[in-house]
């Protein structure tokens, strides 16, 4: 097959859910080693955390944290949907209905947070 | 239009070899038709494999532009990019020549997932009773029209990762006969589909059911058994 075939293939919602969930965790696991070891740094040296939170003032670690958080929301509700799909016998509609509650009041939750900032 | 222009993937002599028609277009013509022209007109060499050219028996299932598809009910028209076509084997069976693959891995693990009636009573026994109305039954009724096109199996990116995977078709059967109150082999089944192949190792892509030709969800069977077999672990350990 040729790769244009093996992406038609794909192309799909539930195949793109899958794949989005899949990069997003290998993503998150690549980054929190990392994370683990700036808070370790808290305890082992406490100098150095505080020049290295510094950087968090930049830009481009703003915007990496906004990336950050995607992976975060993508990989949970991902998460979420797969266990609904697998452990909950719901017809598709209901799980329509419940996908779009969820939505909504993720929306309305957003709307609330941004507001309180 | 008057012509269409057809690449047919050859093989499996000739790796990834493909090889171009022209195939005068018709009003009405399926991919099935198409393959059948060059078949009769331009390569009499060409094997391809069909039988009841009305979406029952699942016999002419093949790779239509990367997308496996039931080549007798799709229209050529649907699948058309511009004025050409690429039509291939079904991935993830052995190609056994050009456009017929071998169908035995697919049908072992339909046996295999314990896809077949395990009847627990004779001849002189009564009729056992069907319910329509009863929920299992619905669930078995929801996968009993599958043909065995082998096109949920051929989508399957779990299948080409992993080729002890029971695939999608098996374990939809195995659910199917989970439901039917006339089946008497339930651990049986459990067993087999919880097994190193088994339900468990179904990611939940989700092509089977975007593709299957007649609407059928074995995605939702394989959920199906996912908690069955959860819940037998349980309560009965294993």
């Amino acid at each position: 097959m040729t790769r244009t075939a093996d992406i038609k293939l794909r192309a799909h919602p539930l195949w793109l859910a899958y794949i989005l969930h899949r990069l997003s965790g290998l993503a998150l696991a690549v980054f929190l080693p990392f994370h683990f070891w700036v808070l370790s740094l808290a305890v082992t040296r406490p100098d150095q955390l505080d020049g290295f939170l510094t950087l968090t003032e930049a830009h481009v670690v703003k915007l990496a944290e906004v990336g950050l958080v995607f992976l975060l929301a993508v990989h949970m509700f991902g998460g979420l949907r797969l266990m609904a799909l697998e452990w909950l016998p719901w017809t598709p509609s209901q799980k329509s209905l419940a996908a779009g509650a969820t939505a909504a009041s993720f929306l309305i939750a957003c709307l609330f947070f941004l507001k309180a900032i | 239009m008057q012509n269409l222009r057809v690449t047919i993937e050859r093989g499996p002599d000739q790796p990834n070899a493909q090889r171009e028609f022209d195939v005068p277009a018709q009003a009405n013509q399926t991919v099935l038709d198409v393959v059948s022209w060059i078949q009769q007109n331009a390569d009499p060499t060409l094997s391809y494999r069909f039988a009841c050219r009305v979406g029952m028996c699942g016999s002419c299932a093949m790779m239509v532009n990367g997308v496996p598809r039931w080549t007798c009910r799709t229209h050529i028209s649907k699948v058309l990019e511009g004025d050409s076509v690429t039509i291939g084997p079904l991935r993830n069976l052995p190609v056994i020549k050009d456009l017929a693959v071998d169908m035995d891995p697919f049908f072992d693990k339909w046996v295999a997932a314990e896809g077949v009636h395990h009847g627990a009573l004779t001849r002189d026994d009564p009729i056992a009773p069907v319910d329509p109305a009863e929920a299992a039954r619905g669930q078995a009724d929801a996968g009993i029209e599958c043909i065995n096109c082998s096109v949920c199996y051929a989508a399957c990116d779990t299948v080409t990762g992993n080729p002890d995977y029971l695939g999608p078709a098996a374990l939809q059967r195995a659910w199917t006969l989970l439901n039917d109150s006339k089946d008497s082999a339930r651990n049986a089944i459990l067993e087999a589909v919880s097994g190193v192949g088994g339900c468990h190792n179904c990611h939940s892509i989700g092509s089977c059911t975007a593709y299957c030709p007649n609407d059928l969800d074995p995605l939702s069977a394989i959920a199906g058994l996912k908690r069955e077999t959860a819940k037998s672990f349980f309560k009965r350990g294993r």
